[in-house]
């Protein structure tokens, strides 16, 4: 493309990849690829040369990594890339595959390394599993490694002016670790995707990043004036005035809520008079449970199902849920997660499964409803969690309760599934708790009942919220009477919370409102201990728990169930910040 | 020849950093060490083949060990599967 002004205020599209916003001077990096020659070898002495060639330069590819992993102040992560590398570059198959192009095909060294890496990294891309897709990066870049010192080619520029902004096809995991990493600002690349090697490395050194930008990032001459904003995905080029203007303002929010979200990750959600509280992430697939354990929440405290059974053509099967619901038990490590058994309904379609039309979806047929109506499906579901609690520490939990004949009918498929696992031999988590979704009224009510049968209870807001004061948060005519602060909400919460308490039963609250920091204190007061809510809304309730103490909680609460409405009760809860 | 099966209590796997504690492991004893999960066999001293054998997380993988020194490098390896997996 043309430079000039042509080339201004351009705006190119990515991948998000790191958060965060950097404005600073491009560097393009610029890859000199090696391309097979086709020249085959004469002799035995040639190919014996060959196989030579091949060994020296591993060796001083090897030195060159063990060289880099002498760098000080490298972390945890960059010395296992490293130490990865030295076994790639060792590894007896890919030497023996070389061997044989060397030896058989009498390709020349430079051939067979090029024809054995671009093997290898196909290979590595076609593969089901995202990390090992990933590993593609790492084959390509000891195979560049092998091939530079073959060609005796330079080692890409490795210092660069302060404010850098690099942009290059991508970063290969050695180029990252052998930059000055401390005068780069950003990253933006040609390829890769969320998980690719650059958006990791820009993760962990919290560097603004968008990838996958395409050709389209080829407008870019170093010494352009470019901003990466990793948080929309966006890469300007020579932005006018106003527009950097707009962009200084936004890096600089940006930064603070940054600066203030890490301070608060690793203190406990403790209030200063010594109350602690557990706060959960409420989350929908296992990558979710590595945002959870970022922001240092506890465990699940809600693991919706959901997306387990949309996007498809026919219901998961045992083994495919029970994949799912393993991987996440085993990427928690340990903490609990609270599974919920789907809560499907006719607002949320399915293409392989026919809901009755009706009226009113959201008091017709869905959740718990379907699955004891549809006990096949239930109980395919309730095996698979069962057959994941033995790789993690599993709750199940069923939605939508509206009565104890529900629950007792819920819990005897429950006891069904288990049988019949333990008929065929299967091992599974025998204790596994079991608890309910309070989030129908009538649940609400008879929650001193309720308790007496299950071992946690989870309120769910948004729902009760909605059945208790006969709101459609989607109708825009009545949306203004939803609100969970109506005195009728806040009572039947406080009674779900004293009722466990009494029976002595786990209870926590998974709904918006456990991420409102408006209404923690209210709920702490009431004696709720969990929390469960998005991962990233964690930080901004932990700093409400650290910095009030519990006493002020006790005291709030009382005041707010003594008011009569929810305008005095916003309005008093405002002053208390 | 010692055989034991060990089920993957790792989320990812052996990915690629256990992989590497593995072979490096392994290489300290004569004996030959080899990977089983399914129908594929591999040896246990190529980080690309222990990469595309693909035991994932909850999966059951048989470790075959023979050689001179077995029970010693048998012992060392259930040591890693049973505990330092999960550290990994």
């Amino acid at each position: 493309m043309e430079k000039g002004p042509y080339n201004t205020g351009g705006e190119i599209r990515g991948v998000v990849a790191s958060p965060g916003i950097a404005i600073g001077r491009a560097h393009v990096l610029r890859k000199r690829d090696a391309v097979s020659t086709g020249i085959l070898l004469k002799d035995e002495s040639e190919v014996l040369r060959a196989i030579e060639k091949f060994e020296l330069a591993v060796q001083a590819s090897v030195e060159e990594v063990k060289s880099l992993k002498r760098q000080r102040g490298l972390s945890n992560e960059e010395v296992d890339i490293l130490e990865t590398h030295i076994e790639f570059l060792t590894d007896p198959q890919i030497k023996a595959d070389v061997f044989r192009e060397i030896t058989k095909n009498k390709k020349n060294v430079i051939d067979s390394v090029i024809d054995v890496i671009h093997k290898t990294v196909d290979m590595f891309r076609n593969m089901d599993d995202d990390y090992l897709r990933t590993r593609a990066a790492d084959i390509q870049d000891i195979g560049d490694r092998i091939l530079k010192n073959l060609l005796h080619t330079g080692n890409n520029e490795q210092t660069f002016p302060p404010n850098t902004i690099l942009l290059a096809e991508d970063i290969s995991p050695s180029d990252a670790i052998a930059f000055d990493m401390s005068r780069i600002i950003g990253f933006a690349t040609r390829v890769g995707g969320k998980t690719s090697h650059t958006a990791i490395l820009a993760k962990s050194k919290n560097i603004p990043a968008v990838v996958g930008c395409g050709t389209a990032l080829d407008i870019i001459e170093t010494e352009d004036v470019v901003i990466v904003d990793g948080t929309t995905g966006i890469v300007i080029v020579n932005p006018d005035e106003i527009r950097l203007e707009e962009y200084k303002a936004r890096k600089e929010a940006c930064d603070a809520e940054h600066k203030f979200l890490s301070s608060l990750k690793d203190i406990p959600a403790i209030t200063p008079d010594g109350v602690a509280i557990t706060l959960l992430a409420n989350i929908a697939n296992a990558d979710d449970m590595d945002d959870a354990l970022t922001y240092r929440a506890a465990g699940a405290g809600l693991f919706r199902t959901e997306l387990l059974f949309m996007n498809r053509t026919a219901f998961p099967t045992e083994d495919e849920q029970l994949e799912f619901y393993k991987k996440t038990a085993l990427k928690a490590k340990g903490k609990p997660v609270t599974v919920r058994t789907i809560d499907i309904g006719g607002d949320k379609p399915l293409d392989y499964f026919t809901f009755p039309k009706e009226d009113n979806p959201f008091l017709g047929y869905r959740a718990i409803r379907i699955s004891l109506d549809r006990q096949d499906i239930f109980i395919t579901q309730l095996r698979a969690i069962l057959r994941a609690s033995v790789f993690g520490t599993l709750k199940i939990m069923f939605p939508m309760i509206s009565s104890l004949q529900e629950l007792r009918q819920a819990k005897e498929i429950l006891e069904r599934a288990k049988a019949q696992l333990s008929d065929e031999g299967i091992e599974f988590d025998k204790t596994i708790p079991v608890g309910m979704m309070i989030e129908v009224p009538s649940a609400a009510v008879m929650a001193d009942l309720l308790a007496k049968e299950v071992d946690f209870f989870s309120i769910g807001t948004n729902d009760l919220c909605q059945y208790t004061l006969a709101v459609d948060r989607g109708n825009e005519k009545v949306k203004a009477l939803y609100d969970p602060f109506n005195p009728a909400v806040l009572r039947l919460i406080g009674y779900v919370i004293e009722q466990a308490h009494k029976q002595k039963i786990g209870v926590s609250l998974c709904g918006e409102l456990a991420s409102d920091p408006q209404a923690t204190l209210v709920l702490m007061g009431m004696g709720l201990r969990e929390f469960s809510m998005s991962a990233a809304s964690i930080p901004a309730i932990k700093n409400v728990i650290i910095h009030n103490a519990f006493s002020k909680a006790t005291e709030i609460c009382e005041n707010v169930m003594a008011m009569d409405n929810s305008k005095t009760i916003i309005d008093y809860l405002q002053t208390q910040k | 020849m010692i055989s034991r099966n060990y089920v993957i209590m790792a989320a990812e796997g052996i990915h690629a950093r256990p992989a590497t504690a593995l072979i490096r492991l392994v290489k300290k004893y004569k004996s030959i060490v080899s990977l089983r999960k399914g129908e594929s066999t591999i040896q246990l001293n190529s980080m690309l083949n222990i990469l595309t054998l693909g035991a994932k997380g909850g999966d059951t993988v048989t470790v075959l060990v023979d050689g001179a020194d077995e029970a010693e490098a048998a012992a060392a390896i259930d040591n890693f599967f049973t505990e330092e997996l999960k550290t990994l």
